[in-house]
Order: structure tokens, then C-alpha cells, then sequence
């Protein structure tokens, strides 16, 4: 490519080059409102002024060579700018393959008269277009992963809260499935929080457990364990009667657990067995509306 | 500490530092008779199974010579290692520390005297 006669070109008919492209974004483009008009106006000028000055120094390298960095830290950042933003890949890509068009009436404009030139030109300059849209297309990918990367360990570790519900009782609502991974962070989780709060009793609720079967039950069962060689004495709650006939089908023993069908009566239990008592206090004077 | 006896494990357990620990302590509790023994693991990081069963046969022998056993102050991440090693040690009392272990031992003995004493099998 050091012979090309494309920085030359480009050079000559930037103004050009630009006005189309802008254009070009904009009728293939969605609807665009004014500020993102202005926003993808400027952006694109931005991209021109770095393009030119990479292919003005390029040595022939492709555009993996050093005198590229601008122009590649500019569309990785553009591509997952928009990834963030919502836009389509197809939007996004589209930013850099929209821009053959004008390059390619620009080369004809100027080497018109030699067919052969004219080829070879066109050729190098869609090289160059779709190494950088393929640059956009990754990039933009690669956000979207790091997205939802990001919100799985969010969601791991929203879905596993501790509660403290008084001052030794914790509450451990459980909501989804449990798997291996899920129980190593809720168990560690809980026992953390025993050691913080100096807790007596946690209760685990699995109102929002879908599905109980004999792993998720062993699961369960390594968690009270645990919770009690820490001195820890765990209650399971909130379980439905569905849930109740499977683990009676499936032959699981919670015999030693003490289980509650809601979390009230749960807490119920570890407030009795830590010495609380909860009782009404009647506002009437007259006494005696007992309970 | 009045009836009770407190071990407190500072380095990492091996075989032969067990063994004599089941020696020196069954014989300290026939010493003081000791009603109560409290262990406390808070410095214990890493377990194996040969632990494991060595804390529970501490907690049987002094069971034979009338105490009662509670470890305390076990790490959340050896209490992982333990139940995923298989070795929930059902046999034990636990507590989260010395203060609660020592409330645990007074329930238990008092307990034990009512002539209840079905939880160290």
C-alpha cells in the first residue's frame, strides 16, 4: 500500500468525503434526534481528521502498525460507546462501512481515466474499510460480554442477601435455583454474617426456590450444616406444599432441621428460642382484650 | 477455669500433636474433674478429616469421663471445608465464640443433670 494513491485522494477530496458520508449516515441511519445529529456530525469529522493522519504516515502494515492506534482507540471506543448506548450492531457497524461509498466516488473522480489504477485502489480501500468495520464489529461485541458478565455477578450477588431480622436471628431469603456455584456463595455468605453479627439462629427461606430436588436439598442440608458447626442453629421456612411431596417422594431427610411453612413462624421459633416473647400491647384500658 | 477447661489450638494441628493433646486433656479433665471443656479453633485454618474425627473423639472420650464438649469460634471457611469433606460432626456442640460456648456448656451440664443429655451420641 506505500505506492497507494489513496492519502492522496483522501487528502484532496476530505471535505468531500465527509460531507457525503455524513449524509450517507444519515439517510440509512435511524431516526436521529438533533443533538445526535450534532453528536454523530462531530464524531464523524473526529474519525476523517485521525483516518488521514494514519493513512498520510501508513508504511504498509495494515492496520495493526503503530501509526494506527488513534484511529483504533477511536472506534473501540465509539463501538462500545454505542453498545452501552443500545444502538444495533448493524447501526454501529454501518458507521465505518457507510463510508465506501464517498470513497469510492472520490478514487473514481480521481483515477477514472485509469481503469486498472481504479481497481486496484477500490480494492486496497475496501481492505481498509472492512479491517475497520470487523475492528467496530469486535469491539462492540466485546462490550455486550463484558455487560452481561458484569450483571451475572450482580445477579449472584443480589439473589443471595443476609437479613438480620433481630439482634441474633439472620433471614436468608433464597430466590432461584440452587446449583453448586449459587450454594458456595449463599453458605459463604451466611457465614460470614454469622461471624459479623454473632448470630444464634438463621433462618432460610425458600419461598423463592422453584425447584427442590435431591441436589438442591443436599445443598441446602451443607448449608445448615455448616451454619451449625459455626454455632449457628438454622431454621428452613417458606416451604409449599408442592415442595413438601417432592421431598417426601424423593426420600430426602430434613428430619434434624427444624422446618416451618412460613417465614413468620420461622422467626417465631428463633424468637421464642432465644428468649423473646412477642406480646400486643393493647392501647385500651380496659385490659382485658386478650389474644 | 473453674470446672470447665479451655484448649485453645494456636498452631497447625498434626498427627502426633492430636494425639497428645487427646492424652494431656483426658487426663486433665480426670484431674480438675472438669465438668465442661471448651476448644477453641479460632486460630485453626486449615482441617482435614483426620481433625475432624479427632475433635469428635475428644468430645466422646470426655463424654465417657462426664464432660461436655463445645468447640468454638470455628472459621466460616473450615466449617465449608469440613461439611464438603463430609464430616458435618453431628456428635459436637459448636459456638460462634468462648463467651457463647460458655452458655452453651452451662445449658448443656445443666441439662445433663436433669438426665437429658441425648444430644453427644
Amino acid at each position: 500500500m506505500s505506492n497507494s494513491k489513496l492519502p492522496e485522494v483522501f487528502e484532496k477530496r476530505e471535505q468531500e468525503i465527509t460531507d457525503q458520508w455524513v449524509e450517507q449516515q444519515q439517510a440509512t441511519g435511524r431516526k436521529l434526534t438533533a443533538a445526535e445529529r450534532e453528536e454523530a456530525n462531530r464524531q464523524s469529522r473526529e474519525f476523517i481528521r485521525s483516518l488521514k493522519g494514519a493513512l498520510r504516515k501508513n508504511s504498509g502494515g495494515g492496520i495493526s502498525g503503530p501509526e494506527w492506534a488513534g484511529v483504533r482507540d477511536f472506534l473501540v471506543d465509539l463501538s462500545s460507546r454505542r453498545a452501552k448506548d443500545g444502538y444495533s450492531p448493524r447501526e454501529t457497524a454501518s458507521f465505518v462501512f457507510s463510508l465506501k461509498q464517498p470513497l469510492f466516488s472520490a478514487l473514481r473522480t480521481e483515477l477514472g481515466a485509469d481503469s486498472k489504477v481504479l481497481a486496484d485502489e477500490t480494492w486496497q480501500a475496501t481492505l481498509l474499510v472492512d479491517e475497520l468495520g470487523l475492528l467496530t464489529t469486535e469491539a462492540f461485541q466485546k462490550t455486550r460480554e463484558e455487560v452481561i458478565l458484569r450483571q451475572q455477578k450482580e445477579l449472584l450477588e443480589l439473589s443471595t442477601p443476609v437479613v438480620r431480622l433481630w439482634e441474633n436471628i439472620l433471614a436468608l431469603p433464597l430466590i432461584g435455583t440452587l446449583d453448586s456455584a449459587r450454594t458456595q456463595v449463599v453458605m459463604q455468605n451466611l457465614l460470614e454474617a454469622i461471624v459479623q453479627t454473632r448470630s444464634d439462629y438463621a433462618i432460610i427461606d425458600i419461598t423463592g426456590v422453584p425447584v427442590v430436588d435431591t441436589l438442591v436439598a443436599q445443598h441446602l442440608l451443607k448449608t445448615v450444616a455448616a451454619a451449625r458447626l459455626m454455632g449457628a442453629d438454622c431454621l428452613i421456612s417458606g416451604i409449599r406444599p408442592q415442595i413438601a411431596q417432592t421431598i417426601i417422594h424423593l426420600g430426602v431427610d430434613l428430619s434434624e432441621v427444624t422446618t416451618k411453612a412460613t417465614l413468620a413462624d420461622a422467626f417465631d421459633v428463633a424468637l421464642r428460642r432465644s428468649g423473646h416473647k412477642v406480646v400486643r400491647q393493647d392501647a385500651a384500658p380496659s385490659g382485658a382484650a386478650a389474644r | 477455669m473453674g470446672e470447665f477447661l479451655l484448649v485453645t489450638i494456636q498452631v497447625d494441628m498434626h498427627d502426633r500433636l492430636a494425639l497428645t493433646l487427646q492424652d494431656d486433656l483426658t487426663g486433665q479433665i480426670v484431674k480438675h474433674r472438669a465438668h465442661g471443656v471448651l476448644i477453641d479453633i479460632s486460630a485453626l485454618e486449615i482441617v482435614d478429616s483426620f481433625i475432624g474425627r479427632m475433635l469428635a473423639s475428644i468430645a466422646s472420650m470426655a463424654h465417657l469421663l462426664d464432660a461436655e464438649t463445645v468447640v468454638v469460634g470455628m472459621q466460616p471457611a473450615v466449617a465449608i471445608t469440613l461439611v464438603e469433606l463430609g464430616l458435618p460432626m453431628r456428635g459436637i456442640r459448636t459456638a460462634l465464640d468462648v463467651e457463647k460456648g460458655m452458655t452453651a456448656l452451662r445449658t448443656a451440664i445443666l441439662e445433663g443433670q436433669d438426665g437429658d443429655s441425648s444430644s453427644i451420641r
